[in-house]
């Protein structure tokens, strides 16, 4: 794996920076503005410890600590009415903040209302599962898990889910590479083959757009068909495409094209 | 009850054909290429298209199986994940000899648009392929006449040929 660099790195620096430019933020509202979620809120603070609480894009967002989110999650769902967690995953914050931003995105449908709960964790840390309280945080968490490494205690089966139970590494940290790491790029040879394959395989070709005309062993240009190996030199004669040899195949009459008809018209 | 009439001014007056073991071998072998049904992404649905009635694979003889036991062609089409390297090994292995490999799509000949960490870089560095066919995905057309190509191929070689392996794995 790649170590963590700052993003503010000299080589990605632009030449010009607008001093006065101040980066678009999603405008942020105070709780009170809407009267359900400022009483949801009341409920939230009355038992648990809130750090911060804004509505953006008319969806409630509260932070709490960690260690709370099973019984926040439960006094939503069983008193509040938030009868649905929709989403929930992992936001990597490890060059900025050493940690990750956990979010759980509510739906009530009674209330017609969003909600997000969120809170920050350490690097390493572990959170309380809520796969009890809600049966869709079960392939989530494991997702979350596989994703960002991030494990949930009480989970009833704390395994990968997409990726390959032997896979190393997690994918959607910011420091993974999009193209994988070594482990990644030998995967399927390394367990199909085994390492000694790696030499006669050789290593992926990742520019898939590299086509060499001037190539006759992989390429064949269509209509300018010529035999595997033959040097090419960008005036082949134009090969008439047939369907059978010459001399015609068993049994099956050959075509012929004199007397064929081509169908122009698709609605025919 | 049916007549077999004998044209007696043809084939020396006998209801006889004569050809050579390779040919009768090979055009048996060609004209009935039983796929592996084996759609792995968007491609799939135009292998479906191409057996479906429109562009109707059965007249080639290409009817497609779910067992790789029964199947001589495997038309890998869409994107193989590293997950999935695995059973495409085996499912291959499982494929009775002689036995032929289609590639089907960007995905499936290098990956394809798919440059990243979960996705194999071309099928042929897991199994051996005789036949790329490009696009993205590429028309039910363009699996026909990759079919007839794999049929002349099948032809050109010799039926009594030791199938050589193309990897010595
Ligand atoms: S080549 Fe294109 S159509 Fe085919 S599987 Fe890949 S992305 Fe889908």
């Amino acid at each position: 794996m790649r170590v963590y660099k700052p993003k503010d790195n000299v080589q990605k620096k632009a030449y010009y920076s607008d001093r006065f430019f101040i980066s678009p933020q999603v405008p942020k509202f105070d709780v009170e503005s809407d009267e359900v979620f400022a009483k949801d809120l009341e409920a939230i603070k009355a038992k648990f410890e809130v750090k911060e609480a804004y509505i953006q894009v008319e969806q409630m967002v509260v932070f709490i600590n960690p260690e709370d989110n099973f019984k926040v999650l439960e006094l939503l769902k069983n008193d509040l009415e938030y009868t649905q967690l929709s989403e929930m995953s992992a936001i990597d914050w490890l060059a900025d903040k050493q940690g990750f931003e956990i979010f759980y995105q509510m739906l009530s449908m009674n209330k017609r209302k969003r909600l997000r709960i969120k809170m920050f964790i350490k690097n390493g840390e572990a959170v309380n599962s809520v796969e009890k309280l809600f049966r869709s945080a079960d392939w989530s968490e494991r997702e979350m898990f596989d994703m960002f490494g991030i494990e949930a205690n009480n989970h009833p089966f704390m395994k990968r889910i997409l990726m390959p139970y032997d896979w190393k590494g997690h994918p959607l940290l910011k420091t993974y590479p999009l193209e994988g790491d070594e482990f990644a790029a030998w995967y399927e040879v390394d367990k199909i083959f085994g390492k000694e394959a790696r030499d006669i395989i050789g290593p992926e070709l990742r520019d898939t757009a590299k086509v060499d005309r001037y190539d006759s062993d992989r390429f064949v240009r269509l209509g300018h068909e010529v035999p595997k190996g033959t040097t090419i030199t960008g005036n082949e004669p134009k090969v008439e495409q047939n369907y059978q040899e010459e001399d015609g195949v068993f049994l099956v009459k050959k075509l012929n094209k004199k007397d064929s008809v081509i169908v122009t018209d698709p609605q025919r | 009850m049916a007549q077999h009439k004998v044209n007696y001014t043809q084939s020396g007056g006998l209801p006889v054909a004569l050809t050579s073991i390779d040919k009768i071998v090979n055009w048996g072998r060609s004209n009935s290429i039983w796929a592996l049904t084996y759609g792995l992404a968007c491609c799939g649905i135009e292998m479906m298209a191409s057996g479906a009635s429109r562009y109707d694979f059965d007249r080639f003889g290409t009817i497609f199986r779910a067992s790789p036991r029964q199947a001589d062609v495997m038309i890998v089409a869409g994107t193989l994940t590293k997950k999935h390297a695995e059973f495409i090994k085996r499912l291959y292995d499982q494929m009775t000899e002689p036995r032929w490999v289609i590639s089907m799509g960007s995905c499936a000949n290098t990956g394809g648009m798919f440059n990243t960490y979960a996705t194999v870089q071309g099928v042929d560095r897991v199994i051996p392929v005789d036949l790329y066919l490009p696009g993205c995905a590429p028309r039910p057309e363009t699996l026909q006449y990759g079919v007839m190509l794999l049929q002349q191929k099948i032809r050109a070689n010799k039926a009594s040929r030791a199938q050589v392996a193309k990897r010595l794995m």
